[in-house]
């Protein structure tokens, strides 16, 4: 991914987000490397679910530096000047940042598989043949093969969200970003999903997951962030953090959850 | 996951319930009622008859109806009357949705801009605006184009170019618009913002977001006031007439200028807006069942459909229920938890 493999995939530093008075962000430091997989736990309003939007610009930053693989999100530096990018560029690079959303957010008038088409063709201009071809390879991944003409109101919730990440893998991106992907889902449902973020994260994608699954953060994460009020409280080997934490707010907070 | 059925094939059936029914009197006699006040109505439409000069006649003049309905005046009319409609539709979709895209822009004059059109021309009767564009030539009797507060390149004579016909389709258009943008406006505010989030998450630019993904699935908000809207076009048209427009309304009454036989004409146009506002009916309904594929609710059959599949079961043996459907998985059927 990254030409020498020491640039970071994500770098965030003393990242600041407010809407209006209220301060969502308040100086987040974080680095995730390529290919691992960021755990992000904490509770409600604690400004998880902001940061990744904030990663591929779904919202401004008011203060500090957020960079995707080496370059600024949203901005351009030159010199010591920052420049916005314009609205085309932003597009550009959101294409190569897929995101994965609580409520899966699939587009209602498809099919699982127009879904699936619809921005690599429409986006990357590939042709129809070609983004079938995938689509169809990315369903038979996610174990949804017999699924192609099927609407999302047809699906249930787990395999909406599995659409779903099948849709954002054909932009072929080079991070992942999973917002609450599984809680939404009715229990049984969730275990389906959650197979095929592991199957992705042993693929070697970078991945950065907001999820109160406790479970997938001990099995799969490389990393597990404790955030609240703003602000990242404890990070570290996800065995570690939750075998041993060594704050009080996290302590609290795992007892509730564990 | 194995979907069970429902036990219906259960050995034991119960009794049917045998009951007396609860007697409704008051039913019978509201239909009864209503039945007659029908029948009166229809007797003295289509039956009775009254002695005018030497002859015997309907009341409402059907002989006169018959021998004009399909007169080439008369269908002449129904013509302009469809081409009005259809030409002044398409000017209030196309400018409708351009309003309604201006009005959620994030540019401030251009938000302005649409909200004081949308305010001048609804806050004006349609009928003073058809009559202003007749007389545009009054305002600015030589349309030139040019360079702004520069030289002309181009001029025309104002009465010339705006034929009645033009200055009709121009009103009901530009008037159509501000209404349009409203209906448009309100579907586009009732796609979930979610689905502009994927589609930017995916990429996508605002305006293909708003092409591919926003405005599909606002269709079926628009759709059903859209279909309001043409029909209440159709008949606002006939305003037309008093801009000497010759379409449906206006043929009529120079018909009846004529002979005198006022009534029957009148009967004639409405007959003919009857039947157009009925075919409309049915073109909405194919319209609407095409934009509401994917959502939560199975398509019905259309009568069409429902036909056919009355005269295959007549043929088969089999029970109805035997249909194949789609099996639905658990927790289906609803869009977004």
């Amino acid at each position: 991914m990254s030409p020498t493999g020491s640039t970071l995939m994500v770098q965030a530093e003393r990242v600041h987000k407010h809407f209006g008075l209220l301060k969502v962000l308040q100086g987040i430091n974080l680095e995730v490397a390529p290919g691992d997989v960021m755990v992000i736990i904490g509770p409600s309003g604690s400004g998880k679910s902001t940061f990744l939007r904030c990663i591929n610009h779904l919202e401004k930053i008011d203060g500090g530096r957020l960079s995707v693989d080496g370059e600024l999100v949203g901005y351009r530096q030159r010199g010591e000047k920052i420049y916005e990018l314009k609205d085309s560029e932003v597009c550009r690079k959101r294409a190569e940042i897929g995101m994965v959303f609580q409520r899966f957010n699939l587009f209602p008038h498809m099919t699982a598989l127009d879904n699936v088409i619809e921005a690599p063709q429409r986006v990357r201009g590939e042709s129809k043949e070609t983004c079938t071809q995938r689509a169809r390879e990315l369903l038979e991944r996610v174990g949804l093969s017999d699924k192609h003409a099927a609407y999302p109101s047809q699906l249930s919730g787990g395999q909406q969200q599995r659409v779903a990440i099948a849709r954002a893998l054909a932009m072929e991106p080079k991070l992942m970003l999973f917002d609450e992907p599984t809680s939404a889902l009715d229990p049984e449902l969730v275990g389906d999903v959650l197979d095929a973020m592991k199957q992705l994260a042993k693929d070697g994608m970078t991945m950065i997951v907001v999820t109160h699954e406790i479970g997938f953060a001990r099995e799969v994460g490389d990393q597990l962030v404790f955030m609240d009020g703003g602000v990242v409280v404890e990070r570290g080997e996800p065995r570690d953090v939750l075998a041993n934490p060594q704050h009080e707010r996290t302590k609290a907070f795992l007892s509730k959850v564990l | 996951m194995t979907q069970l059925e429902p036990d219906r094939t259960g050995t034991y059936e119960p009794a049917q319930v045998r009951a007396v029914p609860v007697r409704h009197p008051g039913r019978w006699v509201a239909a009864a009622v209503l039945l007659l006040l029908a029948a009166m109505a229809v007797h003295a439409v289509a039956f009775a008859r009254i002695k005018r000069g030497n002859a015997m006649q309907t009341r409402f003049g059907w002989h006169v109806v018959g021998q004009f309905l399909l007169s080439h005046q008369v269908l002449d009319g129904v013509v302009v009357t469809l081409e009005l409609t259809v030409i002044a539709m398409l000017i209030g979709i196309v400018g409708g949705v351009m309003l309604a895209v201006m009005r959620l822009s994030a540019n401030p004059i251009v938000k302005w801009i649409a909200w004081g059109y949308i305010w001048f021309f609804r806050g004006t009767p349609v009928l003073v605006q058809l009559l202003f564009w007749f007389n545009l030539s009054y305002v600015f009797p030589r349309l030139a184009l040019g360079i702004p507060f520069g030289p002309e390149l181009l001029h025309l004579d104002t009465n010339r170019l705006i034929t009645p016909f033009i200055a009709a389709f121009i009103g009901l258009g530009l008037n159509e618009a501000a209404y349009m943008s409203e209906i448009v406006r309100a579907g586009i505010l009732s796609v979930d913002e979610g689905q502009a989030e994927a589609a930017q998450s995916l990429g996508m630019t605002r305006l293909l977001t708003m092409r591919r993904i926003v405005l599909p699935q606002a269709m079926r908000v628009i759709i059903p006031p859209t279909g309001n809207e043409t029909i209440s076009m159709l008949k606002t048209s006939s305003l037309a007439s008093v801009i000497t427009v010759t379409e449906l309304l206006y043929s009529v009454q120079l018909i009846y200028a004529a002979t005198y036989q006022i009534v029957p004409m009148l009967l004639v146009a409405s007959l003919w807006y009857l039947i157009v506002t009925s075919v409309l009916t049915v073109g909405q309904y194919y319209v609407e069942r095409y934009f509401g594929r994917g959502s939560s609710r199975a398509l019905p059959l259309t009568p069409f459909q429902r036909f056919r599949r009355l005269i295959r079961l007549s043929h088969a043996t089999v029970p109805a229920f035997g249909t194949p459907s789609p099996p639905m998985p658990p927790g289906g059927g609803r869009v977004n938890g």
